[in-house]
């Protein structure tokens, strides 16, 4: 079985596999994928290709409203077609790019151009998002209205935080008219300064520059602020600390139409990952504590987080072999990101499966304002077959992103991706088989 | 190891060293301009003792210096997993002097070189000459000791043990044998 | 007796045995300068590459004497200069180096953990000649040393007391933690700005931003250099403001043990970290402190290197 490039011909079933949502599990049912849909649990016409899904879990292929696919201007990190060929490796059948590419994705013809050539590529479906001001300097605007035209469908200039209020303000204004989401990077650079992990005690005794959490705490209440004040749909991108999520909830309550969301490196790991002076550990915003790792968990439970996004953000090899302050940021993990979280929040007793697919497939739909991905007759035939009971080890070499190293190299972990349909296509697949 | 022989007891070591401190003194003529100097570990208490002696029959007794030679050793990474480095204190200008190295054993005689090279770094001596106690053959460098206690031709396997009052408590030379572990039986 | 030390990375992994080892091989080496042939052939054959990403002509040369003064090959490397290329990763420059058999590498670099990092990668021995504001290991040793020699007082019974940039300093890192291993208790001073409460975690040290309370006692002081930079950071008003309340002087230290040292890296900023007379004076250590940085750095490199199985 290979993996075919246009699924809209072909009627696949898969047999004996646990049909789950976000709400619960509807037993052992075949699934039939037919014209790029869902058919139903029984073929209407001849099956070409049958799957066996015994053993398996099958589930709507999960959205990253976050990703870092580098092209145009680093395809030596990334490219579209490894990044989305990675993405759907992690289960995902649609990815939101971000704009902080060279060039910049500040204008329609890019938009444009971005569609068209992911079109052609095999692997997750990319919706582009749109930087929010030009060349992503945080001072002029771009042209919302063509860029959302053009099919754009969210603006951000995450990489860098936008400095400016009144520019982040105006920028709302036209998003909250266009109905488009604006995601942010929310931190105050005047208080991150050169600092390259969490301050506290680890940076201390380290001795490397720490970027406090007030950088990130008090850059969320601004753009939270601005989300009351303009009605704009505002997307807070990698919430990594306690009081940033107290920020969230408290405008929550306030009614202010703003969301988050949590990366799985956040959700997992802490700054005691820098004692090894490792760069693969260097992010932005930074691991933290234990306790904020505590306060993101419950932030899952109790429904706070709206969703997970990944922020897979490859860099070259040679790049992270650099010491802590040159090394760039980044942490580039989609194809481990589902086997991480099953591991860290479902096997950990943290949340239970239906709640971590809510956070990948219902949270991050409402959060772009998409249908919620579902296994009902007509929805896209968007779908994922997990493995949550056999583990496999970690193995970079073998990711199909060229980012080929991970924070997780030779970790243990249960529930991979066994295969993925976008559109009824096969788009990734595990272990293939010979026929 | 194994005790094979005394080679030299309490009382023939210290007629050795008496015989040594009169030779040193016809050679030398005096004991003007003339200064020891004992090579750690166990050359240290000779030169002392021989300085003694001297003294007691000649009307000036001679400095005494102490020389640690780790750093001019040519088996510094075979020696020892961390080889410890002593003081050496030659408090005395050792220009134009007459010196004699001391030491308990001649074998290689690499100790000897190192101790030269090391004497000649801190100063121009006029004359350097060599007094031990045993001289036990086997010798890798073309070096000679002036003075000798005693010469025992040895077996390669075989340890020159000196034990000294000052650093064992007790005053004795023994031959001893070198056991192998598949001899010991043990293990 | 421990293992010997395969690096010296900051003092994590060295014990008090390791330490008063180097210390004794300083006086030995010390010694070794005094003489006519200030060299031993000691390191013979063995080749040592300085490598500094950060400029510091004072201690790369005190390096590269502490080698040749044991016959050793040198080698010296430095960003900017031919040699040390931008755009090469870290880890490449390693690897390129070590194919012309180093045996140690002596390392300054601006990023904290880079000395860490390199010795993760290379086959040498790696010697942290100070990494970001996190360690310098040998200025410690040379600190510690100079103390001894001069005043002769146990360890155990001394009170150290460092006042300055604290935050910025590697130089009060490092001594901190050598000194409480030896014993000492360690008090650090500065501004509010420049001595961060998280330094309260390191082992054994006591934070006193109040400078007369930090000097209660002291056995000996040691003044840090006040950085031009840390002035445009908004940390400092200006540098009369922090001289009015931090500058070492004769009468502050009246509260202070009676035949109370003090010590100052260097360079020295006479007259606002530390008063003039005092820095010349009778009290003052730093004279010493310059001396002693070749025979601690013979020392060092004497341990890393030599010992069965080195080569």
């Amino acid at each position: 079985m290979s993996l075919q490039q246009d699924g809209s011909k072909l009627r696949t079933l898969i047999r004996g596999a646990t049909l789950i949502t976000s709400a619960g599990e509807q037993g052992v049912q075949d699934l039939v994928l037919a014209g790029g849909l869902i058919e139903g649990h029984e073929p209407q016409g001849p099956v070409d290709v049958e799957v066996d899904g015994t053993g398996m879990l099958l589930t709507p292929a999960f959205i990253d409203p976050h990703v870092h696919l580098r092209e145009p201007g680093f395809e030596v990190k990334e490219d579209l077609a490894s990044g989305l060929a990675a993405a759907a490796a992690g289960g995902f059948g649609t990815v939101v790019s971000m704009a902080n590419t060279n060039p910049v994705i500040d204008e329609p013809g890019l938009v444009r151009w971005l569609i068209d050539k992911a079109a052609s590529l095999p692997g997750a479906r990319l919706r582009p998002a749109a930087a929010l001001t030009m060349g992503l300097k945080g001072s002029q605007l771009t042209d919302a209205a063509a860029l959302k035209e053009a099919g754009a469908v969210m603006l951000t200039d995450d990489g860098i935080p936008v400095s400016d209020g009144e520019v982040m303000r105006r920028a709302c204004e036209w998003a909250a008219e266009l109905g488009l989401v604006v995601q942010t990077h929310s931190e105050d650079p005047t208080l991150r300064r050169d600092g390259v992990m969490n301050e506290g005690e680890v940076s201390e005794r380290l001795g490397l520059p720490g970027n406090p959490r007030a950088a990130e705490a008090s850059m969320v209440y601004r753009d939270c602020a601005v989300a009351h004040l303009t009605g704009a749909r505002v997307h807070i991108a990698h919430v990594t600390c306690r009081e940033a999520l107290d920020v969230v909830a408290f405008f929550k309550a306030k009614g202010a139409p703003v969301t988050c969301e949590v990366t799985p490196q956040h959700l997992a790991l802490t700054d005691e990952a820098l004692a090894s002076f490792d760069p693969i550990f260097k992010v932005a915003p930074p691991l933290r504590t234990m306790d904020d790792v505590l306060a993101l968990r419950e932030g899952v439970a109790i429904g706070v987080v709206d969703c997970i996004g990944t922020d897979h953000a490859p860099h070259t090899r040679d790049e992270k072999h650099q010491d802590m302050l040159s090394a760039p940021f980044g942490i580039a993990n989609i194809e481990v990101a589902f086997p991480v979280l099953y591991e860290s929040l479902v096997l950990a007793g943290i949340v239970e499966l239906p709640a971590l697919l809510a956070l990948l497939q219902d949270g991050p739909a409402s959060v772009m304002g998409w249908p919620i991905p579902s296994l009902e007759v007509g929805a896209p035939a968007d779908v994922v077959l997990l493995d949550v009971t056999s583990a496999r080890t970690v193995d970079p070499m073998t990711f199909r992103s060229k980012a080929k190293f991970s924070p997780w190299d030779g970790e243990s972990l249960h529930g991979w991706p066994a295969k993925t349909w976008v559109g009824g296509s096969l788009v990734h697949d595990l272990v293939p088989s010979a026929g | 190891m194994t005790t094979k022989a005394t080679l030299l007891s309490a009382q023939e070591l210290d007629r050795a060293l008496t015989r040594i401190a009169h030779e040193i003194v016809e050679s030398s003529k005096g004991a003007d301009n003339l200064a020891l100097v004992g090579v750690h570990t166990r050359g240290v208490p000779i030169a002392e003792r021989l300085a003694a002696k001297i003294g007691a029959f000649e009307s000036t007794t001679p400095p005494v210096g102490k020389l640690d030679i780790t750093l001019y050793r040519d088996d510094l990474t075979e020696i020892a997993l961390q080889p410890v480095v002593k003081r050496t204190e030659v408090d005395f200008d050792i220009a134009g002097m007459r010196l004699v190295l001391c030491d308990d054993v001649l074998y290689t005689g690499r100790t000897a070189r190192a101790a030269l090279d090391a004497l000649i770094d801190m100063g121009r001596p006029a004359v350097i000459q060599y007094a031990v106690l045993i001289d036990r053959g086997h010798r890798e460098l073309p070096i000679r000791a002036d003075y000798v206690g005693k010469n025992v031709p040895t077996r390669q396997s075989e340890v020159v043990k000196v034990k000294l009052q000052e650093i064992d408590g007790v005053d004795e030379v023994i031959l001893e044998e070198r056991i192998l572990d598949r001899d010991r039986g043990e293990k | 007796m421990s293992e010997p030390l395969r690096h010296l990375l900051d003092f994590q992994q060295v014990d008090r045995d390791q330490i008063d080892a180097i210390l004794e091989t300083t006086e030995v080496m010390a010694q070794v300068l005094e003489r006519p042939v200030k060299r031993v052939p000691a390191l013979q054959g063995f080749t040592v590459a300085t490598l500094f990403y950060e400029d510091s002509t004072r201690t790369r040369l005190s390096f590269e004497r502490a080698a040749r003064a044991q016959s050793a090959d040198v080698m010296a490397f430095s960003k900017g200069g031919t040699s040390v290329s931008k755009g090469e990763s870290l880890r490449d420059t390693v690897a390129t180096l070590d194919a012309l058999q180093v045996d140690a590498y002596v390392v300054r670099h601006p990023a904290a953990g880079a000395p860490i990092q390199i010795a993760q990668w290379t086959k040498a021995r790696v010697i942290n000649a100070g990494d970001g504001r996190r360690a310098h290991p040998t200025q410690a040793l040379l600190d510690a040393y100079s103390y001894r020699q001069a005043t002769g007082r146990a360890f155990e019974d001394t009170r150290l007391v460092i006042v300055g940039d604290v935050a910025h300093s590697r130089v009060a890192r490092s001594n901190a933690e050598l000194w409480h291993k030896l014993g000492a208790q360690v008090v650090l001073c500065g501004p509010p700005t420049l001595l961060p409460p998280s330094l309260a975690a390191l082992p054994g040290v006591k934070l006193e931003p109040n400078l007369q309370d930090a000097l209660k006692g002291a056995h000996v002081v040691m003044a840090l250099r006040i950085q031009q930079e840390r002035l445009t950071s908004a940390r400092l008003p200006s540098l009369a403001a922090y001289a009015a309340q931090y500058q070492l002087s004769e009468d502050r230290l009246a509260l202070a043990d009676d035949d109370v040292v003090v010590m100052h890296p260097g360079p020295m900023n006479r007259d606002v970290e530390i008063d003039g007379a005092l820095a010349d004076g009778p009290r003052s250590l730093v004279t010493r402190q310059v001396a002693a940085g070749v025979p601690v750095r013979m020392a060092v490199l004497y341990h890393l290197l030599v010992g069965k199985g080195s080569r």
